[in-house]
Formats: structure tokens, sequence, C-alpha cells
């Protein structure tokens, strides 16, 4: 994004200002103040009218918080353990002990790396087999002691590949979610950067589950659904909004349970800040989740997943697509929540 | 769906509409063979081997008791959830299959009995949207374990499915978990799945549900797979081996138990529900 470039231009050049007017006695105190009300001015332009791709790109990039940031930031003591006891141990997935407020709980997150030794080591983010069977070891061990456990999702997507298929790459996702289908410990997951498909939801069945802001998940890349649907790879962009991936969009379908606020222009501007909206929901919706007796958090987990689906009764086509066309696009999104019923439910 | 025609698969044909013909060219060898043995020998090449799609009637017939299948499945259709348009509508493609197919969605689940075993079985048809698994299907899935478990009968399940249905965003990614979730509940009362994985059998399917049978069978000619050819070179630019994601390669790395021949796949059924007789 060139306008990006731009706002951090600006940004760089009101700190070289404040340089110079703390070393030359020159008082530039009220160009300063002037330039920085501008810089918001202009940084709340840009970002309070992104695009659903826009949002892709910060979720992608590469200078946003990932999970050991979260860790160091957001828990105390992270104690990492290692391997799935078959293969080895996956790098692009960690799991381990940690305390947040003050309480245990088993993190299981996904890691990308940023360097390029790093996304060697981490597989740009993509997760393995032997990462979910280590996820699943780890959230049982949560279980004998009654952990809750807390997922970080962030990854592309599962790693795909002759090795990944070699060693059941669909079974150990699959796995992953009979799983924590039936784990009988608290699960709240947060799509932290980028939910990438099965990859993502691998470790994202979830009593609860949080975004942040510019984060997305998505059933398929805005790239891959181009390829796919549009035949095009330049429709990413359509493509990306066609699949309604943002955060927003999520929250309005009643996919997710809610969306955390971030910095002005991205949680890469301010890790703290990023941090400090986030620790509390986590906080609060384990202390929710726990004062729940174990059967009934289970059967309400049971119940979510049960009734998750969009469908109408058969032949009320007509009647539903003519209707459809009725509907202002501001009231489709009521018109998807109301869809979202299952009749079941 | 041109992303399954890769050369080095088993290639397979899709009939796009019936026609009155009485032969037809095998695309495989490009032999002219009659239609009606085509038939006979499970929709197999007589003169290659080569083996074409079932569609959900003819893949039901071919497995359970003649006149046994009782269809149960849910009177519900898609309905569109995101509103979605690509270069067509969501709404205009599912007309078509719908139309194509004679069925609401690309899965029919009855009950039904093989060699008087009464089973719920639930079949998918690739000719629906690529057997793409949106809220329907995933519904459907449900609906068939929760009627096994009514029943105290086994669950069967013959997946034929390119994966997870893109139009129906997030909604289909979580058709995953829902399948996942009924299926523990089908573990607990203590009833068999068996899993038929059959050409083909890849992503959010595969990932899911299909690969969670108690006995996962794959029909010979199957393909098995997480990532499309097509996903793994565009990510990652790797080399593939001939024989990748077939059934070969699935069973010699222990993701199924058993290949079988279309043509055994019912005594195959029937001798193993003979070890379940006393659990259902």
């Amino acid at each position: 994004m060139s306008d990006e470039r731009t706002l951090d231009l600006l940004e760089t050049k009101i700190e070289e200002l404040k340089q110079l007017n703390a070393m030359d006695g020159i008082d530039l105190s009220g160009e300063i103040t002037k330039l920085e009300k501008k810089l918001v001015e202009l940084r709340r332009k840009l970002y309070s009218n992104l695009s659903d791709w826009e949002r892709v790109k910060i979720a992608r990039n590469p200078k946003r918080p990932y999970a050991l940031d979260y860790i160091k930031l957001m828990f105390d003591g992270f104690y990492e353990i290692h391997g799935d006891r078959m293969i080895g141990d996956d790098r692009a997935l960690l799991t381990g002990l940690a305390q947040l407020d003050g309480r245990t709980v088993m993190l299981v997150a996904q890691q990308k790396g940023r360097t390029t030794e790093e996304n060697k080591e981490r597989y740009f983010g993509m997760t393995r087999p032997q990462g979910y069977r280590k996820a699943v070891r780890a959230m049982k061990l949560a279980e004998r002691f009654s952990f809750p456990v807390v997922t970080l999702i962030d990854t592309p997507g599962a790693y795909p590949g002759v090795e990944s298929e070699a060693s059941n790459i669909g079974g150990a996702i699959a796995e992953s979610l009979l799983a924590m289908s039936q784990l009988r410990t608290p699960i709240v997951s947060v799509v932290i950067g980028e939910g990438g498909s099965g990859g993502a939801l691998a470790i994202g069945l979830a009593d609860r589950v949080l975004m942040l802001e510019n984060a997305v998940y998505s059933v398929i890349t805005p790239e891959g659904a181009a390829a796919i649907l549009w035949k095009e790879k330049d429709r990413s962009q359509e493509a990306a909004a066609a699949l309604q991936l943002t955060a927003e969009h999520l929250l309005q379908l009643g996919l997710i349970d809610g969306v955390i606020p971030e910095p002005l222009g991205g949680a890469h501007k301010d890790f703290a800040m990023t941090v400090a909206a986030l620790k509390p929901s986590v906080v609060g919706l384990l202390d929710e989740l726990r004062s729940l007796g174990i059967d009934e958090l289970l059967d309400a987990r049971f119940r979510r997943y049960r009734a998750v689906g969009s469908f109408r009764e058969l032949g009320t086509s007509h009647e539903a697509s003519s209707s459809d066309e009725k509907v202002s696009s501001e009231n489709e999104a009521d018109a998807a929540i109301i869809s979202n019923d299952s009749p079941d439910a | 769906m041109s992303i399954f025609k890769d050369k080095q698969y088993l290639r397979v044909n899709v009939d796009k509409a019936p026609d009155d013909s009485l032969w037809m060219k095998c695309k495989a060898c490009g032999e002219l063979v009659f239609k009606r043995r085509v038939r006979e020998n499970s929709n197999i090449c007589p003169s290659c081997g080569e083996y074409f799609f079932l569609t959900v009637e003819e893949r039901i017939e071919m497995l359970v008791d003649a006149d046994s299948f009782d269809n149960i499945s849910k009177s519900i259709e898609a309905d569109d959830p995101l509103h979605f348009v690509d270069r067509t509508s969501y709404q205009d493609r599912i007309e078509k299959a719908q139309g194509l197919t004679g069925l609401p969605d690309a899965i029919v689940v009855g009950r039904a009995t093989i060699t008087q075993s009464p089973v719920v079985l639930a079949v998918m048809d690739f000719r629906f949207i690529g057997g793409s698994m949106g809220s329907v299907m995933g519904e459907q899935i449900c609906h068939g374990m929760e009627t096994a478990i009514e029943d105290r009968c086994p669950f069967i399940l013959v997946s034929s499915s390119g994966g997870a249905r893109l139009q129906e965003g997030l909604f289909s990614l979580l058709q995953m978990a829902k399948t996942a979730a009924v299926r523990a509940k089908l573990a607990e009362a203590g009833l068999p799945f068996i899993s038929i994985m059959t050409y083909p059998t890849s992503g959010g399917v595969q990932a899911s549900i299909a690969s969670l049978g108690d006995i996962i069978i794959a029909e010979r000619g199957a393909m098995i797979g997480f990532a499309g050819r097509r996903v793994i070179q565009f990510t990652i630019a790797q080399e593939l081996p001939a024989d990748y994601q077939t059934d070969a390669f699935a069973f010699e790395h222990g993701a199924i138990d058993r290949v079988v021949q279309r043509a055994n796949m019912r005594e195959e059924l029937s001798s193993l529900l003979g070890f379940f007789v006393e659990v259902a």
C-alpha cells in the first residue's frame, strides 16, 4: 500500500522535526502538533475504509505481531513442550504451558517466521501433520489437569506436499477436530493473523472464537478462489470481498464471538496496545467458561457446532431468490444472520 | 472440474448429460464400447478396465439389497448465505447442478440393508459442484449419523468430493468441525462408521469426516489427499511423484485400511458388517 508508506514517511519526518526542536532550541512545537494531528487524521481516513483485500494484506504483514510476541507480552513463563512423539517437532506450531493472569493454560500457537532462515525452519507458518499431532497431545495433557486451552491461529494453511501427504495431513487435521470436539476442558481460539482454511480450523474448534480486527479467516485464500472460480489470479480482490473473510463480516454472519480492536494502522503499529485489548477478553472468556460445569460446557460446544450451517427448505428457492433481490445492501448482513439460524438449533 | 483432469491420475469421465446413444467412447483407451456392457461391468470400461463415475443412484444400487434403499435425506437445499457471485452466481450453479443431477445437493442419505444388515448409507455425487461440502452436505451427513444412532446400526459414507464448497465460505469450512462433532456421538454410542473413499476424496472432506472412519476402504482408482496437485505446485512448486495421492500411495503410507475393486465392494461391506452384528 503506497498510502501506508506515505504516512510512515510523514511519521519519520515528524520524528526528525522533534529532534531538531530539542536540539536547536527553535520552537517547532506548533508545527509538530499540527502535523501529528494531520497524521492521525490521514491514518484514520486510510484505515476507516479498508477493503477486504487490504485487510488480507495487513493480516499477512510480516511486521505484525506473531504468536511468540503474544506469548511474550500476554503470558508469563512460557514452558514449551516439543514433539509429537512420532515423527518430530513442527516449528510452525508451538505448544506449551504458560500463565495467563496467574493461572495455568495450555498454549497451542501457530508461528510464522520473519527472516528467511526462520521461515525455512517454520515452513512459512504452514503446519505439518506432526504439528497437529503435537497439538492433540498438548490438548490431551491439558485435559488431564483441567488446564484451559488457548489457541492462537496464524497460518496460510496446512503444509501441502509429498511429505505431508505421506504422513496423512488430512487425517491429522480430522483427528484434531475430533479431539477438540470432545476435549473436557475449556478452549478459546484467537485468529491473530491469517486463518488459512483447514490448517487453521484444525486448532480452531473452540468454545469461543475471537478474531483480531484485521485478521482474516477463510475456506480458501483469495488467490486460490480467484484461480479456481474466476480462472484468473488477478481477481483476488474480488474474491476476497466475495468470501466475506474479515472479522467484521464473520461476526455479522454469527460465525465468531468477538472482534478485538487493533491500533490505527494495524496491530504492528503498537504491540502493547493490541495485547492490552486482547488479554482481558481472553481472561474474561476463560473465567466465564470455567464457571460452567464440564458437561454443560461440552453440551454447549456440541450445540454450537451441530447448529452451524445455512440452508433452506427445499423448493423455496424461487421466492427466496426474488425476495433477495429486493434486500438492500445494508440489509444483506441481517438477512444472512437470519438464514444462519439452523432449523435444527 | 478441470482441476482433476491431470493426466497422471487415473482418468475418469463424467457424463455431462445423459444421451440416448447405445455406444460410448472410452476416453482412456479410445475404444468404442457398448454402453450396456459398461453398465453391466460396474461402469468400468470392458476394454481397458478404466473406472467411470457412478451417479448416486448407480452407487446405491451397487451396494445395497435390491429395493431396500429408503431415501431419508432432509428436505433442504443451499441458500447462498454470502450471496456469492464469481463468473456466475452460486444460485445459478446450484440450479444447474440440480437440473443436471436431479438432486437437491451433492449427497443422498438413506436407510438400507446390505445382505439383510440394516445400515444408514450416505453417498456423494461428484457431478454436483464437484461433490463439494457446504452446509447442506454437512447437515445431511450429521442427519445420517444421528439416524444410525437412533436405529442402532452402522453408518456408511461413500465420499466423492473435491472438498469444501468455496461459495459458502467459512460456513463450508465449519462443516468439517460439525461433522467431526457428530461423529464423536456415533463413537460414544458404540456404533461403527465405515468410510469409503472413491475418486476423488480430497480437501475438507478428506481432512474431516472421511478420514474419521473406524474402517476406511478405498475404491480402486480413488484419488485421496488433502491438497490438490495444482495447489501444491502453486504454493511450494514441488515435483510430485506419479503415484501421488493414488489409492496405492494412501495404502502404502498407512492412511487407509484396504483397497477394494468396485465390483467387490458390496461383498466387502457384507463381510465387514458381519463382524459388527453383535455391536449394532
